[in-house]
């Protein structure tokens, strides 16, 4: 496929995505209340990519997941999606992307497989006649081939989530947007959500999921990008994310207040307190030598450990839950 | 390239059949028929006829004959094809036209509502096409409901009342299949007086999020017009109410058909459908969707 530049005429674009599956330039929402909800966004989902969307909730990310499918008009900026400018190329675009928005939306008075025949009809570019066995392997797919028959309203959560999941994978995607795909899951529903999740990145789909599951994102996801207060605080492979936040030493102790003044004396930064836990940035030294610094200040060892920096610490860093979000 | 890619890009360059549009319609016709919904619209349509004639023979067998009631009311008792006009003056007041206030009301937002609507949306239906399928549905349910009615009193009629060669309002007879036709014609601009509620709920129906309210809005609008109808003070606005020419369906039974009201009447429905229509198409076209 030939890559194709951006600001190139949008007439004689293709569907090639060389800047990105999803690319945004100072995408901007304001809602008639004068509520800011997307301000200036700047994100680029590179093709292949199981890419997370993080945020606490109202952050935006709905709103900007709406811009790009095309359900809301954007107040400034734009937003091109498999390279063409949404909701422009809407036509063109949306039959190559399935989505899962918000939850699931169902017609409680029609079965699972009547719901799926109704959105696959409602898609221009589908083929009617290979309709019934395209619902009929969705269906499969999902592991609702069983229920396909039942009306919807008598769903479960875990049911309704999973016919949602169906009406995305109608057709071959080249992009899956997924709205917090496993909620109201059991666990074991969760773990099969993710293996599909892999399996259509490996099939060559884009995966843009966004969800508030730290560990779901750091276990699928390629990339991440975060969200706080309508602006994007980060993006970038999720390995380099989670590098960037710093390891912590965690010492347990009945002497929590000596361990403290010890812990300064040895160079950590950063120490707190917290019942009998004191945790502080591990000093530029042997650790065995700070080990043995506290027990020869007389401090009490229960516990030495260094843990490792998770996505979850730079999460809370970037979104300001933390304490060193000014640096 | 991937397996997705590869896929994908074949069926976009092959590019969809136009008729493949119509399944959109097939599917919004059926979803609307199998709601409980519009099954018991449609039952207590069917209904009304069946009491009418019922309470007509009950009352003849009594020996009374009352003057005041619905069109044609004194007729059916001499002949039973009459029934199709006297349901259909019954009806078109305001069981007709609150049936399709609800279907319209609910058109597009009861599935914004329901959340349905985004992904009919993201499939992507395209919203100028949706909204024609929507009042394609409509109107199609207008026509479906008079039929309804229609076949309900003729069926009753028949059952309970003689039926053969027949008057016109102009005291000229003519034939009883001719009859048949005539209601027949009837029961077709009955439906088409329909299509003007139907414009005015399916824009309704784009400018709220609340089915149940897009629908008590188009019924109340449906009143009021009949409200604002009565009175005399208003001549000057009372021809330009939907509801004004409703009952000119009567000039049908005319020898010589009298044209000039019905005319009118279809003239202003479809005013209403260019008016209201084009005021749903910019409404849903320019429209966030935040369900």
């Amino acid at each position: 496929m030939d890559p194709v530049r951006p600001g190139a005429a949008d007439g004689v674009i293709g569907p090639g995505a060389a800047d990105g599956v999803i690319a945004t330039r100072g995408l901007t929402k304001r809602y008639r209340g004068g509520q800011l909800a997307v301000d200036g966004l700047d994100l680029t989902v590179p093709a292949g990519s199981v890419f997370g969307f993080l945020g606490p909730n109202g952050s935006g990310k709905t709103t900007t997941i709406r811009m790009l499918m095309g359900l809301i008009e954007p107040t400034s900026g734009t937003a091109r999606v498999l390279g063409l400018p949404m909701p422009r190329a809407a036509r063109t675009v949306l039959p190559q992307v399935g989505a899962l928005i918000e939850g699931p939306a169902l017609y409680g008075h029609l079965s699972g497989r009547d719901n799926l025949l109704r959105l696959d009809a409602a898609d221009p570019t589908a083929d009617p006649r290979t309709r019934g066995a395209r619902v009929a392997a969705a269906l499969e797919r999902v592991g609702l081939a069983a229920a396909a028959g039942k009306r919807a309203k008598a769903y479960s959560l875990g049911m309704k989530q999973r016919l949602g999941l169906a009406a995305a994978l109608l057709r071959p995607r080249r992009l899956l947007v997924l709205d917090e795909p496993t909620n109201g899951l059991d666990p074991q529903g969760m773990r099969e959500i993710r293996t599909l999740i892999r399996e259509l990145a490996a099939d060559g789909s884009t995966v843009f999921l966004s969800s508030h599951l730290l560990d779901e994102i750091e276990q699928v996801c390629t990339h991440v990008a975060v969200m706080a207060r309508g602006r994007l605080l980060a993006q970038g492979a999720t390995a380099d994310l989670a590098a960037g936040a710093r390891d912590r030493l965690v010492v347990t102790t009945p002497d929590p207040a000596e361990a403290a003044r010890v812990l300064k004396e040895q160079g950590a930064a950063d120490v707190t307190a917290d019942g009998d836990q004191v945790t502080g940035e591990p000093p530029d030294r042997d650790l065995a030598e700070v080990n043995a610094a506290l027990v020869a200040a007389g401090v009490r060892v229960r516990g030495f450990t260094l843990r490792r920096a998770s996505l979850e610490d730079s999460f809370v860093a970037l979104t300001g839950e933390g304490f060193d979000v000014a640096r | 390239m991937s397996r997705a890619d590869t896929a994908t890009t074949a069926a976009a360059e092959r590019g969809p059949h136009p008729l493949w549009t119509l399944g959109l319609l097939r599917s919004e016709l059926l979803t609307t028929l199998r709601r409980w919904r519009a099954l018991v619209l449609l039952g207590v349509l069917a209904a009304v006829p069946v009491l009418i004639g019922v309470v007509v023979k009950v009352r003849a067998g009594g020996g009374s004959s009352g003057a005041a009631g619905p069109a044609f009311l004194g007729q059916v008792t001499d002949n039973g094809l009459f029934l199709v006009c006297t349901a259909l003056a019954a009806t078109l007041p305001f069981f007709l036209p609150m049936a399709v206030g609800v279907v319209a009301g609910d058109s597009i937002a009861g599935e914004a509502d329901a959340g349905t609507l985004r992904y009919l949306l993201v499939a992507p239906a395209g919203r100028t096409r949706l909204l024609l399928v929507k009042y394609a549905t409509v109107v199609a349910f207008c026509l479906l409901a008079t039929l309804v009615v229609a076949a309900s009193a003729l069926l009753t009629g028949v059952l309970l009342f003689p039926v053969g060669d027949l008057m016109t309002i102009s005291g000229t007879t003519i034939s009883f299949t001719d009859g048949l036709l005539r209601a027949l014609v009837i029961a077709l601009v009955v439906a088409a007086s329909l299509i003007g509620v139907a414009a005015l709920g399916l824009f309704v129906s784009t400018l709220t999020s609340s089915g149940i309210a897009a629908m008590a809005a188009t019924v109340g609008l449906v009143v009021t017009a009949q409200i604002l109808d009565q009175f005399p003070q208003l001549h000057a606005v009372r021809p330009y109410l939907f509801s004004h020419y409703w009952l000119s369906f009567a000039d049908l039974m005319r020898d010589p058909v009298y044209w000039h009201d019905l005319v009118r009447g279809l003239g202003l429905q479809a005013l209403y459908a260019a008016v209201f229509g084009s005021a749903a198409w910019a409404r849903f076209t320019t429209r966030d969707i935040t369900t």
